[in-house]
């Protein structure tokens, strides 16, 4: 019997629905399962929706401090169910957008839960009944979800998750936050500038650990000033829910365990790869604690099956995702003869991270420390919004721009930013790396005055001892 | 509107040069064809011709101004409508010469300049990225050579640190730092106080180091030596020469050697080869790299399908290479290239030597000087004149076998030389 499909895609997150896009752009019949919402955790409970919140946490923000910029308002007070509900109104507005996507790209889209039941064979199954569904190739695509603390499971009420966190039906009075990666440090930027009394426990000696020492350092002590409380090298040992919240018994850096009380917890510890019950087993795919092992264009060890995006080794971001889901859709159509295509394959130096806590943090490559560690000889520059027109005419005048070279070759090995709108910047570092360029082409490119980013020049020139305005 | 004059790209993979001469100055006028000035590449001095007309108002770089990169401007020129300006005062300071300290020089210019270059036209510039071509040039990798991995065959990183036998990327916590190092560039030389004179090394030495390092470290060489009698085709030579006097040709025993080893080649093709990484590359034709002498050091002008040229043919065209060669006016085409080289070194009385393998060709001949020696004749002891000659060949694209066809032929062609003239 001949296949029903080039390419079946399990999962539609920012892995899985750009994966299926790209597979019928090349002309490949393409199918799309999915158990929940087109979109996945991303547009729907994750990256979108958070920006959404977010952005109301920052205009309040900039209306508390009206002032500043010469400007009145009085009576100013958050109407939580409201932003809840313009975040849930952006989410929706995507989700359409997605099912807009699959239909002009004639994706057949099967909502049900996919489990692989052998080479080329997916079992789907719906409130409708179960359909078996082949192809020549499947990527699987299933994401992730947050982990649990094992003394704490999530249950929505005191103890929540992203998920509770997206959709809160009061504001926290005192709010825990465990772990300060991306996701704890949004929550905690959010509910701190919303109003609520936060608390950061984070195991390792810095907060968001994976940036540079520099970016955790500064921005712990502009968190710090807007009011959080702070606590690294520290642990929550045991969470006890009462009737009016939580009691958690927290180990701090000193070795001492203090009690204290908490109205919320929320739980950023990490999170799990959706790989359980998908069939991983039945067809002896590789995988480690979940995470399926893959080449660097997602193929698993299995012919015919790919995996992408949260199920393989992070970073665990959309765009990585994204990015994966392009190549394996490049990939399997070349396989399938089609030698007009050529994937190129993940660079995974050149994935930039983004954390939108106020103030923002955006960076690509090898941090100062970690390019020491790896051998380079390097040369670093930072520069300092405090320098820049730009950011203190917009009244941000906190954050600097960090840029580490390799000194012998001059190559661009990482950059590291904090402050406002950085998130939006260090695009033009990742074009940069990804066409390797050195310090020169970015010395001799000119940046438009009046913008931030004339930091990234100056930054670079920094590296040379060049600056010119500091 | 003033013309700016850039520093032109004289072949597809030069990135700088040095501006050896000017031959115009400030206030100079100048018309289409004008040579202004001479620019040294890594192989050869040429002569950069001007494009426009109009006056020289300005010279940005001044003579002898090293490392100059493609692209830069070097001179400007106002058209001949305009009132020349005053004369802009040369700016010596301002010249991109190499600094001794660490300062990053600037990359590649984003396009080949206006200015035309004697025969330089046709020709693909290389596409690097920018930090692949700064290694490169670290590294001593011809960029020239190499296929680019990146999108539409750019050349990236990961290429060079390839082609320069490994990831140059600093390992973590070396284990063994008694592993060496690949040299690429030598360890600084001790100075034991003994007296002497440093000269900086030219870019035709500079080429030439480089090369052969690389020839000798990567390519397994094996050496085949044949003695050759020579009465034969001395008596040939003596008699051609007696009829080509009228026509001003006078024929050396090279040129015949020349004519030989191209005749050689074509009878044994197997030894007229390129080995490139996952293929071979088989010519059809042999274009003989000759070595010559040249006071900037050693150049290999090409007599370009040796086997299908007469012997006066090769004799005129050598004559008038060499010749350029000696004062460094050689162009790009007429010493890139070649399939196989030939190297004598008789002229100096050298017996015999192996000589190294001129990459990408796969054999190189090396024929020592013709002399008399006690020789075995119909199995009794007389003088003849004899010449050793040895091959060095590629031996991943040359069994030793097929090198001594090679040999065996050239002996042939030489012992009977009516055929090199038939």
């Amino acid at each position: 019997m001949a296949d029903q499909y080039d390419v079946i895609v399990l999962g539609s997150g920012p892995g899985g629905y750009v994966a299926a896009i790209r597979c019928a752009q090349l002309g490949l019949k393409t199918a799309i399962v999915e158990r929940e919402n087109l979109g996945g955790i991303c547009l729907n409970w994750g990256c979108i929706p958070t920006k959404a919140l977010l952005r109301s946490a920052e205009v309040l923000h900039n209306m508390k401090h009206a002032a500043a910029y010469g400007l009145a308002a009085d009576n100013i007070r958050a109407d939580l169910e409201a932003v809840v509900k313009r975040s849930r109104g952006v989410a929706k507005q995507l989700n359409q957008g997605v099912t807009h996507l699959m239909k002009k790209n004639k994706i057949a889209v099967h909502m049900g839960t996919g489990v692989l039941k052998g080479a080329g064979k997916l079992e789907v199954t719906s409130d409708k009944g179960t359909e078996t569904l082949t192809a020549k190739h499947i990527i699987v695509a299933t994401g992730a979800r947050a982990r649990d603390l094992p003394f704490a499971p999530a249950d929505g009420k005191r103890v929540w998750t992203y998920r509770h966190a997206m959709v809160p039906q009061e504001l926290p009075s005192k709010l825990l936050v465990i772990g300060s990666g991306a996701i704890g440090i949004e929550f905690s930027s959010f509910y701190n500038d919303m109003g609520s009394e936060v608390t950061v426990v984070e195991m390792m000696d810095r907060i968001v650990p994976v940036e540079d020492a520099d970016v955790s350092a500064f921005l712990e002590k502009a968190l710090v000033k807007q009011g959080m409380t702070i606590m690294t090298g520290a642990g929550v040992e045991k969470i006890d829910v009462t009737a009016s919240g939580v009691k958690a018994a927290i180990k701090g850096k000193d070795g001492k365990v203090v009690t204290s009380d908490f109205s919320h917890v929320i739980v950023a510890v990490g999170i799990v790869p959706n790989t359980e019950n998908i069939g991983l087993e039945t067809l002896g795919i590789k995988a480690e604690r979940g995470i399926i092992a893959i080449d660097d264009y997602g193929r698993t060890n299995v012919p015919g099956v790919w995996a992408i995006g949260d199920v393989t080794p992070g970073p665990w971001l959309a765009h990585k995702a994204s990015h994966e889901g392009v190549i394996a859709a490049e990939s399997i159509a070349r396989e399938l003869g089609n030698k007009e295509v050529h994937p190129h394959a993940m660079d995974r130096r050149n994935i930039p991270g983004c954390t939108y806590c106020h103030p923002q943090v955006a960076s690509v490559g090898l941090t100062e420390a970690k390019a020491k560690e790896a051998g380079y000889t390097v040369k670093a520059g930072t520069f300092p919004f405090i320098g820049n027109g730009k950011a203190i005419a917009l009244g941000e005048p906190e954050g600097f721009i960090k840029t580490v070279f390799d000194a012998k070759t001059g190559e661009l090995l990482g950059a590291h930013m904090v402050g406002a709108e950085v998130t939006e910047l260090i695009q033009g570092y990742v074009v940069g790396k990804t066409l390797e360029t050195t310090e020169a082409e970015l010395m001799a490119t000119v940046f438009p005055h009046p913008t931030l980013s004339e930091m990234m020049h100056e930054s670079v020139l920094a590296a040379y001892g060049r600056a010119l305005h500091i | 509107m003033p013309i700016e004059i850039k520093m032109p790209a004289l072949s597809p993979t030069m990135e700088e040069g040095t501006l050896a001469k000017w031959l115009v100055k400030v206030g100079d006028k100048v018309s289409s064809g004008d040579i202004m000035a001479e620019i040294e590449t890594d192989k050869a001095t040429m002569e950069f011709e001007a494009v426009d007309e109009g006056t020289i108002v300005a010279i940005a770089v001044p003579e002898g101004a090293e490392g100059v990169k493609v692209g830069t401007v070097i001179a400007t020129l106002a058209g001949d409508d305009e009132a020349a300006p005053a004369p802009a005062p040369v700016p010596k300071a301002a010249a991109p010469a190499p600094k001794a300290e660490a300062a990053p020089a600037p990359v590649a210019a984003p396009a080949a300049p206006a200015v035309v270059a004697p025969r330089a036209a046709g020709e693909d510039r290389v596409i690097a990225s920018p930090l692949a071509k700064r290694m490169a040039g670290q590294l001593g990798v011809d960029l020239g050579k190499l296929s680019g991995s990146g999108p539409n065959g750019r050349i990236v990183k990961a290429d060079v640190e390839a082609a320069a036998g490994g990831v140059v990327t600093p390992v973590a916590a070396p284990a063994a730092p008694a592993a060496a190092p690949v040299a690429t560039a030598p360890a600084a030389v001790p100075d034991f106080g003994i007296p002497y004179e440093a000269e900086k090394l030219n870019n035709v030495r500079k080429t030439i180091a480089r090369r052969l390092t690389e020839a000798k470290q990567t390519i397994p060489h094996i050496y085949l030596t044949v003695d050759v009698r020579l009465d034969a085709l001395l008596k040939l030579r003596g008699d051609l020469n007696k009829a080509l006097e009228a026509q001003g040709v006078k024929l050396s025993v090279n040129d015949l050697v020349i004519k030989a080893l191209a005749k050689a080649l074509e009878i044994v093709p197997k030894c007229n080869v390129s080995f490139a990484g996952d293929e071979l590359r088989k010519y059809s034709r042999s274009d003989i790299s000759v070595a010559v002498a040249a006071p900037s050091g050693l150049i290999t002008p090409i007599i370009v399908d040796a086997g299908n040229k007469t012997v006066s043919q090769i004799s005129r065209e050598m004559t008038a290479l060499a010749a350029k060669a000696r004062e460094g006016k050689l162009q790009p085409h007429e010493y890139q290239g070649g399939t196989a080289s030939l190297s004598n070194l008789g002229m100096y009385g050298i017996k015999q030597f192996d000589a190294v393998i001129n990459p990408p060709q796969a054999m190189i001949m090396a024929v020592g000087a013709g002399e008399k020696r006690p020789f075995v004749v119909d199995d009794a002891l007389a003088v003849a004149t004899v010449m050793s000659a040895t091959g060095s060949f590629d031996h991943r694209a040359i069994d030793g076998a097929d090198g001594a066809a090679l040999m065996q032929a050239f002996k042939n062609l030489i012992e009977n030389p009516l055929g090199l003239v038939a």
